[in-house]
């Protein structure tokens, strides 16, 4: 968290401070956007800007310390870290998109469905309890091991506990927006009942899912890399930061670097998801825009 | 009407000279009061009238030093209380003033009140706050003071939580709590906006009878002319953060000065009945018999526990291009006969016929082709329109539900926007680019467009200016003409039902106590509920219209 004090610091500097005394500084957002734009870039051009094939070994390179060849050293089996901690962008990015696009998906549609319906709604939300119950952690490593490790088995752990959080959201949302008049006016026009659904009720939903989202995904990013560090996620060759991070504990005291980078990356990259997170929220609130049109 | 109670010669209790009140941080926007002077002496009241946006309720919160200083600062004149000078008091002191020397009650007494607390509690704190009464002594002055307030059984009340009174005795509550230390003014906004005729009258009555007995001076907001009629010694007529014209009750209602005022008071709707309209077509679009509909909830095995009955043994018919008003207090069943005949809600039994069909024991998918033919006005235009959907959209999405062609829907939706007299880019734009009554317009348009049979209106003036809502009403009358729709009104408001309907069916406790047509139920009424009804419209001896008493007793 020494980055968030930093920046906390920087903000309290007069240069940042914006003129209105009540429009929120969009600097901190900012900064949190150029860092997730970057890991993005860095995850997409890995193969291009990668000094070495990640996998490869180099018995005779092992341990060695940030030089001109290895740009932040090298591993216990020589591989360059520098491209090991670039490929493992893309897993995690792709795992934390993954899961959020699919939980937000599923949890939307069951939430729909169970707001808007009374009778459904008592089922369903005591399966969404059942789930909720499930530690995500607990349900990988029986899903890996019955499975198999891949990415696929490692998303889906990751999702199905999500769901039921998105779903209690958007019922929430359903059942007062239910009770607008103009949702009564849609019925009272002879709206069908999908049409209500998606024209009437689901756009309420969009804002709180967005923020929503956010963190799904900077929670899914941190499990992936959990569980890879456990053990219990992609299998071991493959670069992620919670391989990376666990391959490089046992030589932590001669190779520091080996936690240091990967365990940066990721901290970066899920403060700065956060991050928009809060600046969505405070922008999607309502209350708040009522403050700015009050002025 | 009340004779002069006060000595217009004594020193004012509250003074406000020249007050312009704007937007905290912006100079440059014009101001929300510009410059406004308005004076109370002791035992008189005063009573501070105009429509919505008028700036009638900041000026009321700014004399009680409780501005949202976040949005709106005094810029420049003076509120001299007692002749200091409120403005440049600091919180401490205002804190001081208010409830011992000045109080303040509020439209909604549930929300005034804290809601965890018991009410006795609540008025006890006030004395702890301002007086050294021994507890005892704080519990006696209580229950003396409920017991002015002809609050029943005061030991029982005094330990009641808000939520189990009513409404009318929460607001004696709040009435006690701000005159039990003796204030030299008391402010009252909207104090009976929320609660039903017959209780406004008696809360009115009460606020009456403790300023003679305290010698309170009164700054009563209201928008309703009826009780300004009932209650004012003198009254200021604000407009746009100005005060247009002042003076005592009777000059303002026999020969107002300025053209707002007049059009303010001949927008009241008399309850003088409109001359009956002659019988026109007799085919029978809608029908209720016996209807019933009972809440109650689903016990164990599907068996139904029966509840509260909502609506009993309703019934009625109305004819093609004819208007029927349902009226009735709040809890009467009005709106609940006006849910279930669109099918929101479930009649529990009985039947509807809309235009010879049998629509009550149809499913949710089997009452869809039915559907087009009853729409509905709902009361708050700003929430039955959908924010995200431009005014075209939602127009066009009923008949286009019904299978016409988007183009021609369009088309239409056109058309109905200029006949309820919007602009015509009105069709591309989003229902919060406009004010209530145009949305109010907008839905107008919206149910006319499925070319109903009947439009219920579900108090669908209520929320509006009493100069918009003659304009609706207009409308409504208008539509009613040209397309011969029925319209089924729902209201509790009697001035509206005496001008706009043919017939009247006067609802209480969710049994009709009285069907008959408008003209017999409002100068000829036969169950002593509608009496009462009548007796307790404000103003009601008063022909605002035509700025002269009423010469005949309309009971």
């Amino acid at each position: 968290m020494a980055q968030s004090s930093l920046l906390g610091a920087a903000m309290r500097l007069p240069m940042f401070r914006s003129k209105g005394r009540h429009k929120k500084s969009l600097f901190i957002p900012g900064l949190a956007l150029l860092v997730l734009a970057l890991t993005v870039i860095f995850a997409i051009a890995a193969p291009w800007l990668a000094t070495h094939d990640p996998m490869a070994m180099t018995p005779s390179a092992r341990l060695k310390p940030a030089n001109d060849a290895y740009l932040l050293g090298s591993d216990a089996y020589g591989r360059d870290l520098y491209s090991r901690v670039l490929y493992g962008a893309r897993i995690s990015l792709f795992i934390g998109l993954g899961a959020t696009v699919i939980s937000v998906g599923i949890g939307l549609a069951i939430g729909l469905v169970s707001g808007f319906f009374r009778v459904l709604d008592a089922i369903v939300m005591r399966i969404m309890d059942a789930l909720m119950a499930i530690p995500s952690l607990l349900l990988a490593i029986a899903v890996v091991s019955l499975t198999g490790a891949s990415v696929w088995t490692v998303m889906f752990a990751i999702t199905v506990p999500e769901i039921p959080r998105v779903v209690r959201l958007v019922r929430s949302v359903v059942l007062t927006a239910r009770e607008e008049p103009y949702v009564e006016a849609a019925i009272a026009a002879g709206s069908s009942l999908p049409k209500i659904l998606w024209r009437h009720l689901m756009p309420n939903t969009l804002a709180p899912l967005i923020v929503q989202g956010t963190y799904v995904c900077a929670s899914a990013i941190l499990t992936e890399a959990i569980l890879s560090f456990l053990g219990a996620g992609v299998s071991t060759e493959t670069p992620t930061w919670g391989n990376i991070m666990a391959e490089g504990r046992a030589y932590f005291q001669i190779a520091p670097q080996l936690i240091f980078w990967p365990g940066l990356a990721l901290s970066l990259c899920i403060l700065s998801i956060n991050l928009l997170g809060d600046t969505a929220r405070d922008l999607l609130d309502p209350r708040m825009k009522k403050r700015e049109a009050a002025k | 009407m009340t004779k002069p109670s006060f000595d217009p010669t004594s020193a004012p209790v509250l003074e406000v000279k020249d007050l312009v009140i704007g937007l905290t941080g912006d100079d440059k926007s014009s101001p929300v009061l510009n410059g406004i002077s308005i004076s109370i002496r002791a035992g008189e009241t005063v009573c501070l009238v105009g429509e919505s946006g008028s700036g009638k309720s900041v000026t009321s919160l700014a004399a009680m030093g409780l501005l949202p200083r976040q949005a709106l600062e005094p810029r420049s004149g003076e509120i001299l209380f007692e002749g200091e000078d409120l403005l440049k008091a600091d919180a401490g002191r205002m804190r001081a003033l208010r409830t011992k020397s000045m109080a303040m009650i509020f439209q909604e007494p549930m929300t005034a009140l804290n809601p965890v607390l018991t009410v006795g509690q609540q008025i006890c704190e006030v004395l702890q706050e301002h007086t050294k009464l021994a507890a005892s002594d704080q519990k006696k002055t209580v229950l003396e003071m409920m017991r002015e307030v002809h609050l029943p059984d005061v030991e029982r009340i005094f330990g009641s939580y808000p939520h189990q009174l009513s409404g009318g005795q929460r607001q004696r509550i709040m009435i006690a709590m701000a005159l039990i230390l003796k204030p030299k003014l008391l402010i009252a906004d909207e104090p009976t906006t929320a609660l039903d005729v017959t209780t406004q009258k008696q809360i009115l009555k009460l606020i009456d009878e403790m300023q003679e007995k305290q010698g309170t001076a009164v700054l009563f907001i209201t928008h309703d002319m009826g009780v300004v009629a009932e209650i004012a010694d003198t009254v200021y007529v604000m407009n746009r953060g100005n005060v247009v014209e002042n003076g005592p009750i009777d000059a303002i209602l026999t020969e107002p000065l300025r053209d707002y005022t007049r059009k303010l008071l001949s927008s009241v709707p008399s309850l003088v009945p409109r001359a009956p309209r002659p019988h026109g077509s007799s085919e029978v679009v809608l029908s209720i018999t016996e209807l019933e509909k009972v809440y109650g909830k689903k016990g164990w095995f599907g068996k139904f526990e029966a509840g509260t009955k909502a609506a009993t043994d309703v019934s009625f018919t109305l004819k093609k291009g004819r208007t029927l008003g349902i009226v009735g207090e709040s809890g009467s069943g009005k709106s609940t006969v006006a849910r279930c005949v669109m099918r929101l809600i479930d009649p529990t039994s009985g039947s509807i016929r809309i235009g010879g069909q049998e629509i009550a024991d149809f499913s949710r998918r089997a009452i869809q082709p039915h559907r087009q033919h009853i729409q509905m006005v709902f009361q708050d235009p700003y929430r039955s329109l959908n924010p995200r959907i431009t005014v075209g959209d939602s127009i066009i999405e009923g008949p286009m539900n019904y299978g016409v062609p988007k183009a021609e829907a369009m088309k239409r939706a056109r058309e109905l926007l200029s006949i309820v007299g919007l602009p015509d880019d009105a069709i591309k734009r989003y229902p919060h680019q406009f004010s209530g009554g145009q949305r109010q317009r907008i839905a107008i348009a919206r149910a006319v467009a499925m070319n109903p049979k009947v439009l219920v209106a579900d108090e669908a003036v209520s929320a509006l200016d009493v100069s918009v809502q003659a304009q609706v009403l207009d409308l409504l009358a208008d539509m009613q003409e040209k397309f011969g729709i029925a319209i089924l009104f729902i209201t509790h408001d009697l001035r509206v039902a005496a001008q706009i309907c043919d017939d009247v069916i006067v609802m209480q406790k969710g049994r009709v106590v009285e069907y008959a047509t408008g003209h017999a139920v409002l100068t000829n009424p036969t169950h002593t509920y509608t009496r009462q009804l009548i007796d307790a419209a404000p103003g009601r001896h008063w022909d605002f219209a035509n700025f002269r008493p009423l010469e005949t007793n309309a009971a």
